[in-house]
């Protein structure tokens, strides 16, 4: 049985890294004595797949990973069994079953919905991301494993919001798609003109585009067993 | 009285793994400050990867928050890159429990377990706002305490500390709590006051009511400057772990950390009198925890953290009293769905040890490691590491013949009356394991690990003269030269310049204050880090202040030196250190006196307590220093560990 889980990660533990978070997973699921399946071979490994990484200091309402389960367990009290084992700041939101045969989550989210807050003024921000979107190609040098190399940016952008937050900042909604090429939060900050200074990046969703074009969370919205958390910025 | 979490936060994103510094551990407390309690900061200065296992301080950190009359947090020292972004925004040193500056303790205790920290323990005490020497700080600044290892020569550190926790702090660290309590009721008005307080409980020892005479060079005396000081201060030893089961709730930090598993203390204390063994020196007698006391943590441990990896710690683990019952109780036990692993840090050199490590280790059976110490029989018989050659040729054939590939072998060099041969018998031993392992695989490997000796405080070898570090890097070269064309070993070595750094600070007296806090105003921070190391610091500071490292390190003291630990005492007597000192130089081995007759070293009659073990049978297997046929595994006569009601109170 797979089981797809979604969490967050809110607070202090913005600053755990995506390999400590999955250390931090597989100690919860001892702890709540899940009957997880564990890989063949030398150096068995609890079968856990993980979806995209979360950057170290970034927030997240909807971050997912697959369970794989010898036995299967009761849905709809996972998230009240799991959390209770996980840190402050990481709380299971929904759980539901996936088929074994599903594209893997890292392949298949096709687009995540951020929100960044970052410095200036709300109005001369908006005029900027009008203005990016109006041009066919936002040719962008990025950075893959030490290499730079250039890439456009603009495919990946379906949308940008812009909003009045605190005084002298902003805040942007950006749907970003993941492909033709995946783009960072940072990334797309800097090919503003001028650059934006972040304050905060926050992951509010991510999405999978079904055969009618339309998005759909990784996790069914019948299944879920908690309600979406209001999206927002929540402080440290 | 506020955390500084929004001043720190901002500068987190800047800085490599700031998951250090957020807190957020399981078993992590938020305590509850009242103004009447005792607040202490619990801190490890060296990074939060090293200092977060530290037992001694998960300890502490429990049974002060147990207690209704204290609180305590947790602090480590922030990484190089956090220290710039703290000082140049002008945040203090904090805890990462509550985020509150260390200057709202009432103490801030540091554990002291490598000498090279020393240079981070001022720069947290600077960190802190309080002034690094102890005489120019304020009743309203933070006391500052010392414990651990290191504290068995306080004197380095003796100008900066306002005291000094010699031996176990379970019970001692209550005592020190109402002594502060009752101050800051009465007011704090002097730090004189209650230094004279605290100077008065066993096993504290404030340096300040201590005058120093020096002869030129030499020392003369220490003598207290009070009345009603004692003139030599004993450590504190508990007599029965079971009486201490803590840390109850070990700490799981979210990022990794050295030996990030569940830690069980099985026992405390060694009397395998390995001459050059400080810790075993210094936490004696053996005192056992119960086996079921060691299962029921285990367990419990064990559902409660999630951890899939548990060390049953001490410093000879596979010595205590049916250890194999326990490991295989742990193994079997169906709760852990078998997946759980067991290490033993300190594996016995023997066939016996490879037999529990086999039962425990089902998988990942990559890497075993051994400490021989020594590559000749005399050599090992002048440390008392009694380990014969059959004994570790018989441990690696059964390694390698159960699975394992890499072999890992811990040597020492620059030993009291080291030759050549003696050295060069280190490549020797590994070039015979690889040799065994080739009956066994296709490209056997042995990693040999050297270290250069430093002698320490409270042993037989706290007279010798230590190696220079020219001695000790042609040792290592010889041994380079010896093994490099060995297919399958790989040797490795510390760096004898930081040796001889270890050396200064090891069994330096209360003038290397003076050279310290010179190395760390010149930036010698993280002196255990090689990236930060560098001699030239401590040769100039030891240059500038007129002292000369051949007196300090590399001189050879004679019987009737006044040590500059003299005032402290382990419970060994000097007598009982002196002739083991001769009979290390005269070749002649000493078997543990747990299964053989009292030597009367002093730690057992001093204290009036005695080993406390669970079985009369010595563990099976090997000679390993008791100077008995171990194979028979003979029941010989030693004290029991008695039931709890016969145990004295403390």
């Amino acid at each position: 049985m797979r089981v797809r889980v979604r969490f967050t990660k809110l607070g202090r533990v913005r600053f755990v890294s995506h390999r400590d978070v999955a250390r931090v997973w597989e100690r919860a699921i001892r702890r709540a004595e899940l009957p997880i399946a564990y890989s063949e071979g030398f150096s068995p490994r609890p079968k856990v797949h993980f979806g995209l990484a979360l950057s170290v200091g970034h927030t997240s309402d909807a971050e997912y990973l697959d369970l794989d389960l010898r036995d299967p367990v009761e849905l709809t009290t996972l998230p009240q069994r799991l959390t209770p084992c996980l840190p402050v700041g990481i709380d299971v939101t929904a759980a539901a079953e996936v088929a074994t045969s599903d594209t893997s989550l890292q392949a298949a989210v096709d687009v995540v919905t951020w929100r960044f807050l970052v410095d200036g003024d709300p109005t001369s921000v908006g005029r900027a991301a009008e203005e990016m979107m109006a041009r066919p190609s936002i040719p962008t040098v990025i950075n893959r494993k030490g290499n730079d190399q250039q890439a456009d940016l603009r495919p990946a952008l379906r949308s940008i919001t812009v909003e009045a937050a605190a005084e002298g900042t902003a805040q942007l909604t950006v749907n970003l798609a993941t492909r033709p090429k995946s783009f960072r939060p940072a990334e797309v900050l800097t090919a503003f003109d001028p650059p934006l200074g972040e304050r905060r990046v926050h992951r509010i969703e991510q999405w999978i585009i079904d055969d009618d074009g339309a998005l759909q969370p990784p996790l069914a919205a019948r299944l879920d067993t908690v309600g979406p958390p209001e999206p927002c910025l929540r402080a440290g | 009285m506020t955390s500084i979490w929004p001043q720190l936060e901002p500068l987190l994103a800047k800085v490599q793994k700031p998951a250090r510094y957020i807190g957020c551990e399981d078993g992590a407390i938020q305590p509850n400050w009242h103004p009447a309690s005792v607040s202490w900061l619990l801190t490890y200065p060296d990074t939060y990867e090293i200092g977060l296992p530290n037992q001694g301080l998960q300890i502490l950190y429990d049974i002060l928050n147990s207690r209704s009359d204290s609180v305590a947090e947790r602090s480590y020292a922030p990484w190089l890159d956090l220290e710039a972004e703290m000082r140049a925004a002008g945040v203090s040193l904090f805890s990462v429990d509550t985020h509150r500056g260390a200057g709202d303790f009432d103490v801030i205790g540091f554990n002291l377990s490598a000498e090279l920290n020393y240079t981070n323990l001022l720069n947290l005490i600077d960190l802190a706002g309080v002034p690094v020497r102890t005489a120019a700080r304020r009743p309203h600044h933070p006391l500052i305490a010392v414990g651990g290892h290191c504290t068995y020569n306080p004197e380095p550190v003796a100008d900066f500390v306002d005291f000094v926790v010699l031996g176990d702090g379970e019970e001692i660290a209550g005592e020190i709590t109402e002594v502060i309590g009752e101050w800051k009721r009465s007011g704090r008005e002097s730090r004189d006051e209650v230094h004279l307080a605290l100077a008065k409980l066993d096993g504290v020892y404030v340096p300040s009511l201590y005058d120093i005479t020096y002869d030129g060079p030499a020392l003369v005396a220490v003598t207290p400057n009070r009345p009603g000081v004692p003139e030599r201060v004993e450590k504190r030893t508990i007599s029965d772990l079971a009486d201490w089961p803590h840390p109850r709730r070990q700490l799981v930090p979210l990022t990794e950390v050295v030996h990030d598993r569940l830690n069980v203390e099985v026992f405390r204390g060694c009397t395998r009198g390995c001459r050059f063994c400080q810790a075993g020196m210094i936490t004696r007698p053996v005192r056992e925890r119960p086996a079921d006391q060691v299962r029921t943590m285990v367990l419990e441990g064990l559902r409660r953290t999630g951890y899939d990896e548990i060390a049953l710690t001490s410093l000879s683990s596979a010595d205590f009293s049916g250890i194999e019952s326990v490991v295989q109780g742990i193994v079997d036990d169906p709760t852990n769905c078998g997946q759980v692993s067991v290490s033993l840090p300190s594996l016995r050199v023997d066939a016996f040890g490879v037999g529990i490590a086999a039962q425990i280790q089902k998988a990942r059976r990559t890497g075993l490691t051994f400490a021989p110490e020594a590559g000749t029989w005399r050599m090992r018989q002048v440390i008392n590491k009694l380990i014969r050659e059959e004994d570790l040729y018989q441990a690696v054939d059964a390694a390698y013949s159960q699975g394992w590939r890499r072999m890992k072998l811990y040597f020492l060099t620059g030993l009291p009356t080291e030759t050549d041969e003696d050295t060069l018998g280190i490549a020797e031993l590994a070039r015979n394991v690889v040799q065994l392992g080739k009956a066994h695989h296709k490209n056997p490997s042995v990693t040999v690990s050297v270290g250069g000796f430093v002698p320490k405080p409270h042993t037989p070898f706290q007279w010798f003269g230590q190696n220079t570090a020219v001695e000790l890097q042609r040792k290592i070269n010889i041994l380079r030269d010896a093994t490099r064309r060995e297919r399958g070993v790989d040797l490795k070595w510390h760096d004898p310049k930081a040796t001889l750094a270890e050396g200064l600070a090891s069994r330096g007296d209360r003038r290397l204050g003076d050279v310290i806090e010179d190395v760390w105003r010149r930036g010698g921070t993280f002196q255990e880090w090689s990236e930060c190391f560098r001699l030239d610091r401590w040769e100039e500071a030891m240059a500038a202040h007129g002292l000369d490292i051949e007196w300090y390190v590399y001189r050879h003291r004679s019987e009737d030196e006044v040590l500059p630990w003299g005032h402290i005492s382990a419970g060994l007597h000097q007598d009982f250190l002196w002739q083991e000192w001769r009979d290390a130089l005269a070749e002649v081995g000493l078997p543990d006196c747990r299964w053989t007759p009292c030597y009367d070293c002093g730690a057992c009659t001093g204290y009036s307590i005695e080993h406390v073990v669970a079985s009369a049978v010595p563990p099976g297997g090997g000679s390993q220093g008791t100077g008995q046929d171990l194979a028979t595994a003979g029941a010989v006569s030693v004290t029991l560990l008695r039931r709890r009601e016969e145990v004295g109170a403390p």
